[in-house]
């Protein structure tokens, strides 16, 4: 199960086989983590939005794609280092006939864990263009100090 | 009518357009959801889109077939490593055949929160006349 949905994850390309492999490592030392709270679920399963998460040295940045969303219509929530997402969307019908409905609405709701302590009162959310960005800045403590040899 | 109060809204894999001619940009081509309403009026278009600005949406109707281009730039910032990714970003593209004379310079756009939403004004002759009959 956890290795058939490794090789559906969606995938870039990818510059060496070994980058490949680091990357499935990555993947699958998060899926054991659980992307939901819950261990070892498949997190296509009854998720919604999908998320995509990077960092730099600083921060983490969680984007989702939520269009036709406000951004004051989503509840973002900060506890330890876990991240939840809830909100609704809503559709008003439209006057006249429906050709075709493919647009959906509904409520969603999701943690997602970060693999280090967050600064919880400095997370910053923004929406544009459809899409959420969550910045979440890394716990000053936690982060790796650089350390400088001084030559003698 | 659906019923937004029971309903949960679950992630879908993007479609991925099979395109008929290789893009100029490589990358993925995905299919927009869209919701299409036909009054006497006019034909609206609606398309999620997320990530597309204002800027960055191509609409072109020609010879009643309706090409609907967006493309996603990259919303991550120069030095951010991919933690982990579940979902691709690139462009979008859909086509349509209509089956009404549009009054093509009547045509609006507008874009929103990753929305589309496109209006097409049928022209007059096109639009449904009623007929009364006369009692004779």
């Amino acid at each position: 199960m956890i290795l058939r949905r490794v090789i559906n994850w969606p995938t870039r390309d990818w510059r060496s086989p070994f980058e490949k492999l680091e990357r499935i490592q990555r993947e699958m030392d998060w899926l054991s983590e659980g992307l939901t709270g819950r261990p070892s679920t498949e997190p296509s399963v009854g998720v919604f939005p999908l998320v995509n998460v990077t960092e730099d040295k600083d921060n983490y940045y969680v984007r989702a794609e939520l269009p036709g969303i406000k951004a004051d219509k989503v509840d973002i929530s900060v506890t330890g280092n876990s991240l939840s997402i809830a909100g609704e969307r809503k559709i008003t019908p439209e006057n006249g006939d429906y050709h075709r409905r493919e647009r959906e609405e509904g409520k969603f709701s999701r943690m997602i864990s970060l693999p280090m302590q967050i600064d919880q009162s400095k997370v910053e959310a923004q929406a544009s263009d459809g899409i959420l960005t969550v910045v979440l800045p890394k716990s000053e403590t936690k982060k790796p100090r650089q350390i400088t040899v001084k030559a003698s | 009518m659906t019923d937004s109060e029971n309903k949960t809204l679950q992630a879908k894999k993007k479609a991925e357009v099979a395109a008929p001619a290789e893009q100029t940009r490589p990358g993925p081509t995905f299919i927009p959801a869209v919701d299409i309403v036909e009054t006497d009026q006019e034909v609206t278009v609606l398309a999620d889109m997320p990530g597309v600005g204002v800027k960055d949406i191509n609409i072109d109707l020609g010879d009643d077939m309706l090409t609907l281009v967006g493309n996603a730039a990259s919303p991550e910032g120069e030095n951010e490593v991919d933690v982990f990714s579940e979902y691709l970003t690139g462009k979008y593209a859909r086509q349509f055949t209509l089956s009404h004379e549009i009054d093509q310079p009547k045509i609006g756009a507008e874009m929103k929160d990753g929305v589309l939403r496109l209006k097409l004004p049928k022209l007059e002759a096109a639009k449904p006349r009623k007929i009364t009959v006369k009692v004779g």
